[in-house]
């Protein structure tokens, strides 16, 4: 039997290789899947992640999951196993609790560029590995959800609540309130009342207006795999607790901790004591790996986020870095899987491992798949559109960026005062320069200066971001080899960051 | 705010969080065995001092800082809890120190 940390586990970078032919960032659904295709396909592969066990978030801590998990997480989690065996069968190297921080072209003796070197670290040890071909598939993360209060203990993410329940068999307690939209609300609220949480209410910010815009998608949707799952779903949501629909505004109230959680709806305020308030408004790509290396990003007006272009293949504008997964647009889990298959193809054609014939094989029945498990997206993507009123903070006291404290307020009178851009931001109000990296602010940020400039986000632009992405002891950058061509480069970004502009 | 199902079934990890101990299951994060000994905030803010606690506990909001075993900011959901560990309670910004090199 494979172990759970897999037969090849390298607990330490050192002992990883100098060099591999591919190495994945991520162990999801896209990143075991591309890393077992391509390791399968005879390339000497490398799987970096940052938890202990694979499956990402969405499978998180599958290996270890017992029946009563498989009854309260349902099959569509459980299905996360076979993705996660299957890869620790293949000839791939596994990295598990291992953080990768940055990535930059490598060159040999003679200046030749022969692929890309990832800085990784494992238990305070860092290592510089490189590699001919990068498959990103560092995935999404939850949307900012910029509301007063936000900041006070007691207030999380319903994707962390999902965690400590799928890591630590951790169910929520108390007056429990779930708030905000989007298909994993439901989800997660049905999760929880089947774990046993007494959730006191659902409070439901889709937008009215969403139905009119969503009802164009509906006959693909009706068809789709989604709409059993779907009102099952809400089913159990609905007869077991309240939900509350059309609120318009929310904020969480308490000195110190929460107390209480306050919204709008039907024109009306209500108030509710609360121990535990989870909030939710969809998920978008994790940007910070594609942005710090240089990716060509665009802006998506139906998801309303940033994503990094890529091609059929998934290959970014940077040759041999591909972005598998939700990481490229979110397209859920099942998608992943395919894309991160897909993906590894287009890494195994570059390394010359199969020919143009045998990956449109391959790849022919992989494509008609993510359609048909892409059935019905669009649906959802316009009915769960989160409102302005809750991407764009209506209140000035909000606080934007958490690390450093920035409101809303702030930030608006800063556009006035010059900072037109995210990056200027930075300079102006420290926004965004924070551990979390602009990953909690960003696309508020970014909404914030467009509807202050009348200006469109993609106009307006993102962070750009440095590496490292992840923070990094002194002690650990101190141990890095130093060439003088790694001193020229450090001086050359040094100057680079002096003279950025908007975009 | 949490409590444990009442199925899992893990050894006992005994630790401390600003001196007081607290029984975790093996496999907890430190982020995840403070919220189910009841604890909601983990850290002050370096700008005005205010609490905070664990918010999205899958590494990227860094809300969950901690100090393990004498340094400083540590990511508490990343970081799996030991027997005998020593967490603490990240106040304001993490002071550099000098560390001995092992």
């Amino acid at each position: 039997m494979t172990s759970i940390t897999g037969g090849e586990a390298a607990h330490t970078v050192k002992n990883l290789a100098d060099a591999y032919d591919v190495i994945v960032i991520g162990a999801g659904p896209a990143g075991l899947s591309a890393a077992t295709t391509v390791s399968t396909l005879g390339a000497r592969t490398l799987l970096v992640d940052e938890n202990q066990t694979p499956g990402g978030q969405i499978y998180r801590s599958i290996l270890l999951a017992q029946t009563a998990d498989r009854q309260r997480l349902g099959e569509g989690y459980w299905q996360g196993r076979e993705i996660a065996e299957t890869f620790l069968r293949s000839g791939a190297q596994y990295a598990p609790a291992t953080t990768a921080w940055s990535i930059g072209p490598a060159n040999d003796e003679g200046g030749q560029f022969i692929g890309h070197e990832v800085g990784v670290s494992t238990g305070g040890t860092a290592r510089l590995i490189s590699a001919r071909q990068v498959v990103l598939a560092t995935g999404a993360l939850e949307r900012p959800f910029p509301i007063a209060g936000w900041t006070l203990p007691g207030v999380m993410t319903a994707g962390a609540a999902q965690i400590a329940l799928k890591t630590s068999g951790l169910i929520p307690d108390g007056r429990v309130v779930i708030a905000g939209t989007g298909p994993l609300l439901y989800l997660l609220a049905a999760q929880l009342i089947e774990a046993g949480a007494m959730v006191a209410a659902v409070l439901d910010t889709t937008p009215r207006r969403n139905w009119l815009k969503a009802l164009r998608h509906l006959p693909t949707f009706l068809t789709s795999p989604y709409v059993v799952k779907g009102l099952r779903l809400l089913r159990t949501v609905l007869r077991r607790t309240k939900v509350v629909r059309w609120v318009s505004a929310l904020s969480a109230e308490g000195t110190g901790e929460l107390k209480e959680v306050v919204w709008t709806a039907g024109g009306q305020e209500h108030r509710m004591p609360a121990d535990l308030l989870l909030l939710h408004q969809g998920v978008v790509p994790n940007v910070n790996f594609s942005n710090a290396a240089g990716c060509k990003h665009v802006w998506d007006e139906t998801q309303l986020t940033f994503r990094p272009q890529v091609d059929d293949w998934y290959e970014t504008s940077i040759p041999g870095i591909s972005i598998a997964g939700d990481g490229a647009g979110i397209r859920g889990a099942e998608a992943a899987a395919l894309q991160g298959k897909l993906t590894g193809l287009g890494c195994a054609i570059r390394l010359g491992l199969i020919g143009g014939e045998d990956r449109d094989r391959h790849a022919s029945t992989l494509k008609v798949q993510l359609t048909k498990v892409t059935r019905g997206r669009e649906f959802l993507d316009a009915l769960y559109q989160p409102s302005k009123a809750f991407r764009v903070p209506q209140n000035p006291e909000t606080i934007v960026c958490r690390c450093e404290e920035v409101s809303a307020a702030q930030i608006r009178a800063s556009v006035s005062a010059g900072a037109i851009g995210p990056n200027q931001m930075k300079v102006f109000l420290r926004s965004g320069m924070g551990p979390c990296q602009g990953r909690l602010c960003g696309l508020t940020v970014t909404e914030l200066i467009a509807d202050e400039r009348s200006a469109s986000p993609d106009m307006v632009g993102y962070y750009r971001l440095r590496f490292p992405i992840k923070p990094l002891r002194l002690r650990e950058l101190a141990s890095l080899p130093q060439s003088d061509a790694a001193k020229v480069a450090v001086l050359a970004d040094l100057a680079d960051t002096h003279h950025s502009k908007v975009n | 705010m949490f409590r444990r199902a009442p199925d899992r079934n893990r050894d006992p990890v005994t630790f401390t969080f600003d001196g007081i101990p607290i029984t975790a299951l093996a496999g907890d994060s430190v982020a995840a065995a403070l919220l189910a000994a009841g604890i909601r905030a983990c850290r002050t803010t370096p700008v005005s001092g205010a609490p905070r606690g664990p918010y999205c506990m899958m590494g990227v909001c860094f809300e969950c800082l901690v100090r393990i075993d004498g340094v400083g900011n540590r990511q508490g959901c990343l970081v799996p809890v030991q027997e005998g560990m020593t967490v603490e309670t990240q106040k304001g910004p993490h002071v550099l120190s000098a560390e001995l090199v092992p």
